[in-house]
């Protein structure tokens, strides 16, 4: 076991799967040399090579067009974006290419691959460096999509997304890169893609949360145990395949939901968790399920922020009107 | 010969005349008597094929095709290159390329059809489905060959894109990425001077396209695309310069949709029949004749011969196609992953429920 925050844990896992598989390449931009702006990738290229671990031109589109080539050619790329508001050009690729060439070719080429992107709000960035929109990667049919919370489900789930033979969308809360740190399990281990975990036990409410909202839940529901009100958590870990038994089973037990998300609420995962319960546990809910996520607006500049992101005080204020209703 | 020919110097790279004589004894390619004769057939199998599709259409019996009527040479000189082990990245209009590598007709028109099942292609091997997103499909050709580069293979990639799509930004992209990485791609634009209805004036301030291969810092040559012998030459030079490790190529191949863009656009809209007659005389295939008549390696009673046979058989497999057994339900899950979520599986079952349900009705 060895402590680690969320940038160890994703670099532990590249350098374990580098070492493994000689197929797995990574690169993107800045990657290479520097490490990455947020030096995840920091040391790689030095251990395994700039043939291996290297830095692409300047383009998102060319880095996810080729890594469909290089899927299609056998080897398993491992791409980042930068920031997720930068990986707009690529999509292109994810949802004419990457999401199709398997379903195209009917199996001949997999899109074994995994596209990285640090998303994401409260770091008091520029535009284009807060935003959270992996509902609409969840909407493309044909991708998976993954975001973890803690280091040691970071480094099993990319694990997995790098293992398995199906594109990945791999999201990471940038604003807890550094923030959580945790014991993490020596050498190689998975997190199975499309499971959630139940994070705490309660039987009031659940909250579903995934990313950086999983902390921050954490807290609301210390403010919630003071006022005797029993909140189970679940960490949804994937966005898809979503894991409808967890949710549904929680509901079951509880009879009321919130989503704490960060992103748009219109459309969004908390929309999707919303359907879920009332097509899976209708009978059994008694209050409105509950979207406690980000307006249908920009993310605004630092000093506006505060009123988009979901803090803990805020989640509370939600936990207690639900389970008043 | 790229240096001879650098784009800067806006000299067209041709080898024959319209009428199908040597105009350029230096760089006439040597290929036997025998091989000329198939690369002719070939390419008039091809066009047969093409002309008997849009026919087709017309009759209700396939969806919207694109025609590769008059671009025969480029992707018939490509086939002749083009080694089995070697990629291909189509876009497409490369009817006879996809030929040569393995794919059959009837995968072809299945394709039109309206099946998936088409595009697996499984007897042409290292060949993509075609790429319908214009210029898209070029960064997978720059990506495929930064693994032959990795894997230290012997292999080229070759990949298709018409003028429309040089204005894409993933055209710009797949140069400049292949370019960086030294990657064996041979980049052939069908510069066929229409991107649907838009005249390639319309595409770019520049001169042409291949001169746009200084600025990546790659060779580039602009050739007489309805020139056989031009092709086949620049392809087998562009190949050699990517087997040694020099890099990409980009090769502008000048030529003219005799057809429409696809089944569904009127050309009658947007250009002259003078314009069409002009062009007519450069015709690839005529040309090419011309030359094998002169050379008694052909005679037009061969081709009156032949011709029947390959409409025959272009029947033959396109009634194949249109017996292909009835889609399925599990078609529209099955592949969508490599490991199905079992929600997915849930959507198949509940419209089985349907269909059960809607069986019973009856």
């Amino acid at each position: 076991m060895k402590v680690m925050n969320m940038v160890n844990a994703v670099n532990d896992a590249l350098d374990i799967k580098l070492t493994e598989d000689r197929n797995v390449i990574v690169y993107g931009e800045d990657v290479g040399v520097e490490g990455g702006v947020f030096r995840v990738t920091e040391g790689l290229q030095l251990k395994h090579g700039v043939e291996r671990v290297f830095d692409s031109p300047l383009a998102e589109s060319a880095i996810v067009g080729t890594a469909v080539g290089m899927a299609a050619a056998g080897l398993k790329p491992v791409v980042e974006m930068q920031f997720s508001g930068f990986a707009y050009p690529a999509l292109n690729q994810i949802i004419s290419h990457v999401s199709r060439m398997h379903n195209r070719t009917r199996g001949r080429y997999n899109m074994s691959m995994v596209i990285r992107m640090p998303y994401g709000g409260g770091i008091n960035a520029l535009e284009h460096h807060s935003e959270s929109m992996e509902a609409f990667y969840g909407h493309i049919p044909g991708l998976k999509v993954v975001i973890p919370s803690t280091p040691h489900d970071a480094k099993g789930l990319l694990i997995s997304a790098i293992e398995s033979n199906d594109p990945v969308i791999f999201m990471e809360p940038k604003r807890i890169y550094r923030a959580i740190k945790q014991e993490v399990t020596d050498g190689k281990f998975t997190v199975p893609i499309g499971k959630a975990k139940v994070v705490s036990s309660g039987t009031d409410i659940t909250v579903v949360a995934y990313g950086a909202m999983v902390r921050e839940v954490q807290k609301a529901i210390v403010m919630a145990k003071e006022v005797g009100i029993s909140v189970e958590l679940i960490d949804l870990r994937t966005i898809y395949p979503i894991d409808k038994e967890t949710i549904a089973q929680s509901v079951k037990k509880t009879g009321r939901i919130i989503t704490v998300a960060e992103g748009p609420t219109s459309f969004g995962v908390g929309a999707e968790i919303s359907a879920i319960v009332s097509e899976e546990a209708f009978l059994h809910l008694e209050a409105p399920p509950k979207r406690v996520t980000g307006f249908d607006t920009i993310v605004p500049l630092p000093r506006g922020e505060h009123f988009y992101m979901q803090t803990p005080e805020k989640i509370f204020y939600e936990i207690e009107r639900t389970v008043k209703y | 010969m790229f240096k001879e020919y650098s784009p800067i110097k806006e000299k067209m790279f041709q080898v024959i005349d319209n009428e199908g004589r040597v105009i350029n004894k230096k760089w006439m390619p040597e290929i036997s008597d025998e091989q000329l004769v198939k690369a002719y057939k070939d390419m008039l199998f091809a066009r047969t094929a093409d002309l008997q599709t849009v026919s087709y259409q017309r009759q209700g019996r396939i969806y919207t095709y694109p025609p590769n009527y008059g671009q025969e040479a480029i992707s018939g000189a490509t086939a002749m290159i083009m080694r089995d082990e070697d990629w291909l990245v189509p876009a497409f209009r490369e009817m006879g390329a996809y030929l040569a590598k393995g794919a059959t007709l009837k995968e072809i028109f299945l394709v039109f059809m309206g099946y998936e099942d088409g595009s697996v292609f499984k007897n042409a091997k290292n060949m993509l489905p075609m790429s319908v997103p214009i210029a898209s499909q070029l960064l997978h050709a720059a990506g495929i060959g930064y693994e032959i580069k990795y894997n230290k293979k012997n292999q080229v990639v070759y990949t298709f894109v018409g003028d429309g799509g040089t204005s894409e930004g993933d055209f710009h992209e797949a140069i400049n990425f292949a370019a960086v990485w030294k990657a064996p791609v041979v980049f052939i634009v069908q510069n066929n001077q229409y991107g649907i209805s838009t005249p390639f004036k319309v595409q770019t301030a520049s001169k042409g396209i291949a001169i746009k291969s200084l600025a990546y810092g790659v060779a580039g040559i602009q050739v007489d695309g309805n020139d056989f012998f031009a092709m086949y030459q620049a392809i087998k030079q562009a190949s050699e310069h990517a087997l040694s490790g020099n890099g990409p190529v980009l090769i502008e191949a000048v030529t003219y949709r005799k057809g429409a863009h696809t089944t569904s656009d009127d050309p009658t809209k947007y250009r002259t029949k003078e314009e069409e007659d002009k062009w007519d005389c450069t015709d690839p295939l005529k040309r090419l004749k011309a030359y094998l008549i002169d050379k008694k390696l052909w005679s037009e009673k061969e081709e009156e011969q032949l011709l029947p046979e390959f409409k025959q058989e272009v029947e033959r497999q396109f009634v194949e196609a249109e017996n292909y057994p009835a889609y399925k339900l599990e078609d529209v899950f099955k592949y969508m992953y490599d490991e199905m979520p079992d929600d997915l599986k849930k959507q198949q079952n509940e419209y089985d429920n349907f269909l059960k349900w809607k069986e019973a009705r009856k």
